[in-house]
């Protein structure tokens, strides 16, 4: 028996999430006494897995360049019974978030998302999962055998153990071709939401697309994501993947910075995962401050330039 | 004349796609979450919406029956209270209304009864589901279903065309999207960016109409026994206080961020 993690890579390469997942892996599998494995998909990237305690890795060269659903489902299927594992640790991506259903089906598991913690594993499996997109917390008792845990972002800091970590690679063989990715676009040069240690985000009052300079040249000294709120994508100002709250992404950061937004609830609820809030906004009674750690009371037009020129200054004598 | 006959055959022969949304019922974004004894969710005062990620899919849906003669049912698995989200459907201009009489616990049990509904039924070509409820967040309907019923499936969808019985999409991604090609059946889950928020409709007078006409199907539920049970609710611990600082000061800020919180 033993805990599996599925570990994303891109061009090659492990995604960054790697150690927070293989970590939680790891934490849980020395609770349940058995051991931790891994697997990934087209990626010769794997020294680093030996640093977070994972004994063997299985990396599939799937023969195609881009996220192959189908045949990813079955391979780790498949390797999930081999290897006669009892859970599967997956992240909270785009694409795991994709998988992670069609594998609990498929293995006949049970699918557990956005789990914030370690299971507790005394009598029944308990999971502790967010809902109400972050408004509240659900503990679940779980009575099948076989489960995929979806672990939230950023909610499991990795922890650095040394392992001998034993590397194999296979071959995909009879891919399946149902679903045929022709294209991928990718938003070059920019920091996504999902990756970024730091957001920064403009609301409505930034009153027009053509303030946006003051997002993109802080998001630039900081090295951040930029976002927005609702209204902003709607109204065409910047495109939708940029749009954060309920309805929007969730940011799970280590630092959002809120310029000129108000604070509505569905806004507020998307980012409560993000450990430092910073809330920029010319109006003290602002909602957004009650949910706040650092607050300035100002204009956008007025504060921001300054921050960014503190932050330059501050850049180059460090 | 003769050219108009000819028109006629050529839209006779075009393949009608089927499709299916599924609607799910969740407190309105604006509602504040409480529970009662931290087991039960309390929904006193709670005014319940058509998941956002659900109005999406079933908002483009309705456009391929506009524009290419789709038909377009909606299924709900839930009690009473969402007959009148159902009748929204309707009145938006989705064709049939169902609802399995049993009260939604997980995302594994509706997902389970929807599959019993669509085998009760010929078929569908494009079945939509939100990408994920903005209550349990489970985000697995979609993705159970496709699975059980052996469909292909994409979920985060922000694009989709059929031509040709060939569905073309638009999967959002991390960092991106990509273009998938899939050939019907195909079961999608939806998201904002799949419509525009100005494309969301608002039922009109006539629409009321006819939806106060039709009925809503009620079925009975099947036999499922669940794998899990939500055993406690918890809130988050209130937020501690916030700290002020003068815009005149921005150093001090800095200094918090790089030294005390230890985030740039
Ligand atoms: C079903 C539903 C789902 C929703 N989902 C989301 C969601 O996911 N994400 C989301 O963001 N919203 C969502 N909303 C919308 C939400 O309710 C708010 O309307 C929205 O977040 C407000 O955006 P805003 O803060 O940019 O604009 P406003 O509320 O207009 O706030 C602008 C703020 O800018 C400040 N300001 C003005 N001028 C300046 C200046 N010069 N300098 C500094 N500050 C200034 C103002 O004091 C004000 O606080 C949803 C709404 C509904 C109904």
């Amino acid at each position: 028996m033993s805990v599996l993690v599925f570990i994303e890579t891109e061009n090659g390469l492990l995604k960054k999430n790697f150690s927070q997942i293989a970590s939680y892996g790891v934490a849980l599998s020395k609770k349940l006494g058995v051991k931790c494995i891994a697997i990934a998909f087209n990626t010769d990237d794997c020294e680093k897995l030996s640093e977070f305690g994972i004994t063997e890795f299985t990396v599939f060269n799937s023969g195609h360049k881009f996220f192959d659903c189908l045949n990813y489902v079955n391979i780790i299927c498949n390797f999930l019974l081999e290897n006669h594992c009892k859970i599967l640790v997956t992240s909270s991506s785009a694409d795991s978030k994709y998988i992670g259903p069609l594998i609990a089906n498929k293995w006949d598991g049970h699918y557990a998302p956005n789990v914030v913690e370690i299971p507790s594993t005394d009598k029944n499996f308990v999971v502790k999962q967010s809902c109400y997109t972050n408004k509240a917390f659900s503990y679940t008792e779980i009575y099948k055998e076989r489960i995929v845990i979806g672990v939230s972002n950023n909610s499991f800091m990795p922890v650095k153990e040394k392992s001998d970590c034993k590397v194999k690679f296979e071959n995909l063989k009879d891919r399946i071709k149902t679903i045929e990715v022709l294209s991928v676009d990718k938003f070059t040069g920019r920091k996504t939401i999902a990756d970024a240690d730091i957001v920064v985000s403009g609301g409505r009052g930034l009153k027009g697309p053509e303030n946006w300079y003051l997002i993109e040249d802080l998001a630039e000294v900081l090295g951040a994501a930029t976002a927005c709120s609702k209204p902003i994508s709607d109204m065409g100002w910047r495109t939708h993947d940029e749009h954060v709250g309920q309805t929007g992404k969730p940011v799970s950061s280590k630092l959002y910075i809120a310029i000129g937004i108000s604070g509505a609830i569905q806004h507020v609820a998307g980012i409560a995962k993000s450990k430092v809030k910073v809330v920029i906004n010319n109006d003290p009674e602002a909602p957004f401050f009650k949910s706040a750690d650092f607050g300035i009371v100002g204009d956008a037009f007025d504060v921001v330039p300054k921050l960014i020129q503190k932050l330059n200054e501050f850049k180059s004598s460090s | 004349m003769c050219y108009n006959i000819k028109c006629f055959i050529k839209f006779e022969k075009i393949y009608v796609v089927k499709v299916l949304v599924c609607i799910n019922s969740v407190p309105d974004t604006t509602s504040k979450i409480n529970f009662t004894d931290n087991k039960e969710y309390d929904s006193t005062n709670i005014q319940f919406v058509i998941n956002p990620n659900d109005e999406f899919g079933l908002t483009r849906a309705i456009w391929l029956k506009e524009k290419q003669n789709a038909t377009v049912d909606v299924i709900n698995v839930g009690q009473s209270q969402s007959d009148k989200l159902l009748k929204k459907c309707l009145a938006i201009g989705a064709d049939n209304a169902y609802r399995v009489n049993i009260e939604a616990i997980n995302g594994e049990m509706v997902a389970d009864e929807i599959i019993n509904f669509i085998k009760s039924k010929n078929h569908y070509d494009l079945i939509i589901a939100g990408r994920e409820s903005i209550d349990y967040n489970g985000g697995m309907v979609a993705g159970f279903i496709a699975s059980k019923l052996n469909f292909p499936f994409v979920t985060n969808c922000v694009g989709l065309k059929i031509e040709n019985n060939i569905a073309y999409l638009t999967r959002e991604i991390d960092g991106g999207r990509e273009n998938i090609k899939c050939n019907l059946p195909i079961v999608v889950g939806s998201q904002k960016g799949l419509v525009e928020e100005s494309d969301l409709k608002i039922p009109n007078m006539r629409g009321i109409m006819l939806a106060s006409k039709k009925e809503i199907k009620v079925l009975g539920p099947s036999k499922y026994v669940s794998s899990s049970k939500i055993i406690r609710f918890e809130k988050p611990s209130e937020k501690k206080e916030i700290k002020m600082i003068s815009p005149d000061n921005l150093d001090e800020l800095i200094d918090i961020l790089q030294n005390k919180v230890k985030v740039i």
